[in-house]
């Protein structure tokens, strides 16, 4: 799997989402500059990785969406290349029209890390194959606007087409608002676009790839896309 | 020379303004021989403060011990470094921000963890922790609230965006703070031994470059304004506190690692307090080497800037370095693509003056040496504080039973659970963090492995203002009992010395003491302070904070994977105390928040049982025999058993050993004592023997309450929302 990682000015889980692709596919992404025009030929997935893009100072992911390497992302993801945008990667993404919908702060109005369970909706994607349908992960969340909302035929539309991927739920499985930590519209934690090739999603998957450092729920996804990319060869 | 004196006057109302005694300002007259300009008089007084000059402190720190095999950077530099082994260093240091902090919570608050990162990644380390120690007024005072949602927002906010887990630290409330809340941050960093850079400049006729944000307004007097007590004008002082940038200080890191990277830099230095003026001094002093600044290409956000202002301000995310002249476009071009001010400012010159030009006249013309080393020392009178007498355990009468004192210490502001803090932290960024707060020490992963580090920041303030002597050695001792907890080996702290006015004896003997009591408790446990810094006028209206000397450890672990938590981890396990228990209540959370008595001398450390106890229980983890740790400290040996209990949900099934009052025994806060937990008890027991190291065995593991013989079982469930309420309810109120 070839993958290439945006670098923009104030991202910075980078190194997270390198360590993870290096260790699930054994091979070290390329790390691509904001004010690059093109992704490395054969890149076969973008990834869109955490932090504060120019410092979110403005709409979080609203600067960096406008970055020049982000026309060269667009092209790719319209025809087809697989896009992984997480957290800050995910509002770049909304931004940059490769999502709908937009992150709001969160609803307690406070940042907040901690695992937090999601529910994996579907396993029939690049990026949840790794996965079984109904099946509960266990993942970190590290953000202040994480929550998902959008108007009500948009968000008509990803419940009927089954677009949303990921789902903040309790240990066993259960949508709950106790559970929903951001006050997510429909407990959103991650969506896929129309064709399927782009998933934004705010937990990071990244940070729970070892088990010595705690757990292993997000292996799932990396190791889905690697198998992905190894039935298409 | 010729001095343009078109600047105001000097009269002894703006020396005074300045901080300047009168007999300070003497000094000055003699040193160069004139009147100083307005400029001189402003770099003067931002060197000579207390903040700066450390003039109250110096003669006491000189005491301590600093070196180690391991020590390869004491005191000195903008923070201290140990090599780890495998051609690693840590570079770490812990700061306070505490009057900016009071005065504009949140922007004091974020811009104390980046003073203090910049600290960290100047020496070439890339910060790899961040650690927070607060302290916070009773919480009925009416600033209490809004002062710890700042401050921790304001962490959190820049620790955050900059992409540093904030992995510990701590948090306590006491009316004493009412006036002057305490934050205190620490980063720790990760270099290459090989590459560390200092502050010292070296040639003649090399560059100095300016990096980093541009120069305002802001924080000009900041450093003075940290040299003196609040008065009730403490919120006037608002525009001496400086605005946080995480972004530019993240884009700061890394244009500065890529340029040490690219071999450009002979010597760096952060622009903290007094900026320009500070950092300019001191690369010059170190390379007994002159300075001459052109201020005319400082990069400025404003038009108009005066020399006094530029040299004056607080402005942050700003660096000062001498590149090698050969590298300076390489270094430009580095800069350029991060998006950050690059300006060539000045050159080192052999006459050892620190000269300052501004539009064509000199606005300042000092003897750089003496700016730093002629800064007055001061050996300022003390008074010892008095011994109070030991508390007799059959005086004091429980005026609850053992379980209601436990729930209600569990869910006192004390004790309870930080997660309302920890959860606004990012400490998973990084990907290494081992163990996450909560635990005796944060363990965090150095690069892929095998070595980690274990972190921890204590202090005991209510010790240490009964004995300022007992208290300094406790809170060395404390932080060494909790990097052994997780099974790391301790090597070096830094000090964070946080006092009222030193102008009164009374505050100074607490400083003094306390300085005493962390030498010899650092020298008995080879545990030798790197860094450190000091902040003295914590005082509000002739109120003194309680003496808060803050200790940052760090321990190293050789294999992560083997890093040692506090949970019980199964049923029917020893539960096993190691060291003596005399049921010491003097200055305990129990006397204090249970029975309402704030008295008696705190627990004397005795070093070489700390030592021999430590070192049994790390022996102990690394060699697999016991399963759990937990240091025994506030609260006692019943507190420590509930924290060990409620974060897997397991029980404990314990008895009160005969020959001690039960309150004391479970409530005494003696030191040098850790709870473990075995499988094989009678295995630990032998070793214990073997290293004569005192061991008991207090129950086993099981069940879902913490169950004392003859007493009400407390289930663990309830004592876990004991533990969680109180924080989160207390910040959900009004205000």
């Amino acid at each position: 799997m070839k993958s290439a990682v945006l670098v923009f000015p104030g991202i910075n889980r980078e190194r997270d989402m390198a360590r993870a692709l290096r260790l699930l596919s054994g091979r070290e992404p390329a790390m691509v500059w904001h004010a690059d025009a093109a992704l490395p030929s054969g890149t076969e997935l973008v990834v869109i990785p955490g932090g504060f893009s120019y410092g979110d100072y403005l709409r979080c992911g609203a600067i960096a969406a406008r970055a020049p390497i982000m026309d060269a992302v667009r092209a790719f993801a319209a025809k087809g290349g697989l896009v992984l945008a997480v957290c800050n990667g995910f509002q770049i993404a909304c931004e940059a029209g490769l999502l709908p919908g937009v992150l709001m702060r969160n609803a307690q109005l406070r940042f907040i890390c901690r695992d937090v369970y999601l529910r994996v909706e579907r396993s029939d994607t690049p990026f949840t194959r790794g996965y079984n349908a109904g099946q509960v992960i266990r993942v970190p969340v590290a953000h202040g606007e994480g929550n998902y909302i959008a108007d009500g035929e948009t968000i008509a539309r990803l419940e009927g087409e089954g677009r949303v991927i990921f789902r903040y739920a309790s240990p066993d499985g259960m949508i709950d608002p106790d559970w929903n930590h951001n006050g997510a519209m429909n407990a959103i934690a991650g969506i896929i676009n129309a064709q399927g090739n782009v998933l934004g999603m705010m937990p990071h998957p990244e940070n729970h790839v070892e088990a010595a450092i705690g757990r292993t729920d997000g292996r799932g996804l990396f190791a889905g896309l690697v198998d992905h990319f190894n039935l298409a060869a | 020379m010729s001095v343009i004196r078109n600047e105001p006057a000097i009269t002894p109302e703006l020396i005074a303004d300045h901080g300047l005694k009168p007999d300070e300002y003497e000094r000055i007259i003699k040193l160069i021989g004139r009147t100083p300009t307005f400029t001189e008089l402003g770099i003067f007084s931002a060197m000579w403060n207390e903040h700066c000059s450390y003039k109250s402190s110096k003669i006491h720190l000189r005491t301590l011990p600093t070196k180690a095999p391991w020590v390869i950077q004491g005191p000195g530099e903008n923070a201290g470094v140990i090599d780890i082994g495998d051609g690693l260093a840590v570079v770490f240091k812990m700061e306070s921000h505490n009057h900016p902090s009071y005065i504009e919570p949140y922007q004091g608050a974020a811009t104390g963890v980046g003073g203090i990162l910049r600290d960290v990644f100047t020496m070439g380390a890339r910060p790899i922790a961040c650690l927070d120690a607060l302290s916070f007024g009773d919480p009925s005072h009416p600033r209490t609230r809004s002062l710890v949602a700042g401050v921790v927002a304001g962490i959190g906010g820049y620790g955050n965006s900059f992409g540093v887990p904030t992995v510990g630290g701590e948090v306590r409330f006491d009316r004493r703070y009412d006036g002057n809340c305490l934050v205190n941050a620490m980063a720790v960093g990760i270099a290459e031994t090989d590459k560390i850079f200092y502050s010292a400049a070296s040639g003649v006729g090399m560059p100095i470059v300016y990096l980093g944000s541009k120069t305002g307004r802001d924080g000009i007097h900041g450093a003075s304004m940290a040299s003196a007590e609040f008065g009730a004008d403490a919120e006037e002082k608002r525009p001496t506190v400086q605005v946080g940038d995480p972004f530019s200080e993240k884009l700061l890191l890394e244009a500065c690692l890529e340029i040490m990277a690219a071999d450009c830099v002979i010597a760096i230095q952060d622009m903290g307090a007094a900026g320009l003026t500070c950092s300019a001094v001191e690369m010059g002093a170190k390379g007994d080497l002159g300075v001459t600044l052109d201020l005319d290409q400082v990069p400025c956000r404003e038009t108009g800037m005066s020399a006094y202002e530029m040299m004056l301000s607080e402005s942050q995310e700003r660096m000062l370095m001498v590149l090698k002249p050969d590298k300076q476009k390489e270094a430009e071009a580095i800069f350029r693509k991060w998006g950050l001010d690059f300006a060539v400012v000045g050159h080192t010159t052999p006459t050892k003056r620190f000269l300052v030009r501004h539009g064509g006249a000199v606005m300042a013309d000092l003897p750089i040496k003496e700016l730093g080393d002629e800064a007055p020392v001061y050996d300022r009178p003390f008074r010892e504080t008095a011994a109070k007498a030991a508390i007799d355990p059959a005086s004091v009468k429980p005026p609850l039973t053992l379980a209601d004192a436990l729930e209600k210490l569990i869910a006192s502001p004390q004790l309870c659970s930080r997660r309302w803090v920890f959860e606004q932290y990012d400490h998973v960024i990084l990907g290494n963090t081992i163990q996450r707060p909560g635990g005796d020490a944060a363990v965090v992963r150095v690069n892929e492995g095998p070595k980690a580090l274990a972190l921890t920041a204590d202090v005991t303030p209510r010790y240490c203002e009964a004995d300022p002597f007992e208290g300094g050695k406790q809170a060395v001792a404390e932080a060494w009992r909790n990097l052994n907890a997780v099974g790391a080996r301790p090597l070096a702290l830094t000090d964070n010395l946080n006092f009222g006015n030193p102008e009164r004896p009374q505050i100074m003997g607490q400083l003094v003491g306390a300085i005493r009591g962390i030498g010899e408790a650092a020298r008995a446990l080879d545990f030798p302070i790197v860094s450190g810094n000091v902040s003295l006028y914590n005082e509000t209206n002739g109120t003194a904070i309680l003496p808060t000397p803050t200790i940052g450890g760090v321990g190293v672990l050789d294999d992560f994977t083997r890093s040692m938590t506090l949970a019980f981890k199964g049923e029917g396990q020893a539960i096993l105390l190691v060291g003596e228990t005399e049921g010491r209540l003097g200055q305990s959370l129990y006397l204090r928040d249970v029975c309402g008595r704030e008295e008696g001398a705190p627990p004397p450390v005795d070093l070489a049982a700390e030592r021999r106890h430590g070192e049994f229980v790390r022996m102990l983890i690394r060699d697999g025999a016991i399963t759990a740790a937990h240091d025994v400290s506030d609260g006692g040996i019943l507190v420590a058993l509930a924290e060990m209990a409620m974060p897997g949900k397991i029980g404990a099934v314990v008895a009160t050993p005969a020959g001690i009052p039960a309150h004391a025994f479970w409530f005494g806060e003696d030191q040098a004592r850790y709870l473990v937990t075995a499988p094989d008890a009678d295995a630990v027991a032998r070793l214990a023997k073997a290293a004569a190291v005192p061991l008991i065995r207090l129950g086993a593991t099981g069940g879902r309450a913490i169950a004392i013989e003859g007493e009400r079982p407390v289930a663990i469930d309830e004592l876990r929302e004991w533990f969680e309420h109180w924080l989160p309810a207390y910040m959900a109120g009004p205000g």
